[in-house]
């Protein structure tokens, strides 16, 4: 099959050129690996020759551009409360390459940046002008339009927490993702948020589980409900890595730790 | 299908060669320029075989769209050495035994000098955490950690 690749000047260019067959390829972890293994379909690629990268504080949230990458998260003193996600994402090499956006779209077991986007009340601005809350964007995102910037909720000290499981140390791909937006943490809690990764085709909320914590402290009686309806809602599948059965048996352990703000075992 | 030129500069020396649509820069660097330092292993981004640093970032060739680094430097182990000399990366880690099958050295070698470029006095964990993207199936890691080390306070003048 014949493969075209088409460089804009900008992402409103690049998104009046797509199609139902095109994929826009932004820091290449993604779409670059599907063109080296010829994964039938991709013939068209569209790409902009220098995407936005700006992180931007906007009173309570923070708006990232699409394109920002990995490392730029990191290095951000407004994001710094992501650094530790931003961190967990592949190693160093990876990280210069991958881009917020694209973590967008990044199939199970991938997407740990997204699931904290998602606790972190995150809402997707689409080059089109258009927005769409992130659940909502999750749950049709591969008809989505080009995405130009993410928006998200800045956390008070302590009130956002992130643990990534996985099986390889120091880094290894997700039997699980937990990311916890907990206002009043760690005293009484309310209107809590929590996004389990790899627990389902994309990033999920654990909705019983945040009900039943509203109004409670963040202590081992507090949390004991939540811990029993952690996986309602879920939709964990088998994989290489775990089965759906051991990812459904471990994730209120998981969760539990997180809650309690354990230190993660080494 | 119609090829694009594409100029960079490789190892200090400029290159002008021909890509595919779609081709990757590792592909490139390898069929087409001929520099056979970074290694082709996954093609995925997991391994780290094919890492090396695009205008001084660590970045993997095999995800690197190769008409995207128009203009670039672009540095490999296929350039480290000076004259016969290799770099102290290089010597470190054969006197450390940080290389049994050889493959993933490479790799190792771009991620460790990307680390020192940013950091010249790096801890233990601060070598771990910038080998993490690169996967050796031979050494258990501790050799290349040793090396990186090694290679480290020999570039600060602390070993002879």
């Amino acid at each position: 099959m014949t493969l075209t690749v088409e460089t804009y000047g900008t992402l409103a260019e690049a998104n009046a050129a797509r199609r139902g067959d095109s994929r826009y390829l932004a820091g290449g972890t993604l779409v670059m690996r599907d063109l080296n293994y010829a994964v039938p379909g991709l013939s068209r690629v569209l790409r902009v020759s220098n995407p936005p990268r700006a992180i931007r504080q906007q009173g309570e949230r923070l708006s990232m551009d699409a394109g920002v990458t990995m490392a730029d998260v990191i290095e951000s003193r407004e994001a710094a409360f992501l650094a530790p996600v931003a961190r967990s994402v592949g190693g160093p090499a990876v990280r210069n390459m991958a881009t917020v956006g694209g973590n967008l779209f990044a199939a199970h077991p991938y997407g740990d940046f997204t699931a904290a986007l998602l606790a972190l009340d995150g809402e997707v601005q689409f080059v089109d002008g258009r927005t769409q809350p992130m659940e909502a964007f999750l749950a049709e995102r591969d008809r989505a339009p080009l995405v130009a910037s993410i928006t998200m909720r800045m956390p008070r000290t302590g009130e956002f927490r992130f643990r990534k499981v996985a099986r390889v140390k120091p880094k290894g791909v997700s039997v699980m993702s937990i990311a916890a937006w907990l206002p009043g943490a760690p005293m009484r809690v309310s209107q809590v948020r929590i996004a389990f990764g790899a627990m389902g085709p994309t990033p999920l909320r654990a909705r019983a589980a945040e009900q039943v914590l509203e109004g409670k402290v963040l202590d081992a009686s507090g949390i004991e409900r939540a811990l029993s309806v952690a996986t309602q809602g879920l939709a964990p599948v088998d994989d290489a890595l775990a089965s759906a059965w051991y990812r459904n048996e471990v994730a209120p352990v998981h969760l539990r730790r997180l809650l309690l703000d354990e230190e993660p075992e080494p | 299908m119609s090829k694009i030129p594409v100029q960079f500069t490789l190892n200090g020396t400029e290159k002008a060669v021909f890509v595919d649509p779609g081709a990757n820069l590792l592909d490139v660097l390898r069929r087409g320029v001929g520099d056979l330092s970074p290694k082709y292993g996954c093609a995925q981004g997991t391994c780290g075989s094919c890492a090396m640093l695009i205008d001084g970032e660590l970045r993997l060739g095999c995800l690197t769209l190769a008409e995207a680094v128009s203009g670039a430097r672009i540095e490999t182990t296929g350039g480290l050495q000076t004259g016969e000399e290799p770099h102290p990366l290089q010597t470190a880690f054969m006197e450390g035994f940080a290389a049994q099958c050889g493959y993933c050295t490479p790799g190792m070698i771009m991620a460790a000098k990307a680390l020192l470029d940013r950091n010249p006095n790096p801890s233990r964990d601060d070598v771990i955490e910038a080998i993490s993207g690169n996967i050796c199936r031979c050494t258990g890691y501790q050799p290349i950690v040793d090396a990186i080390l090694t290679a480290a306070d020999r570039m600060r003048g602390r070993i002879a």
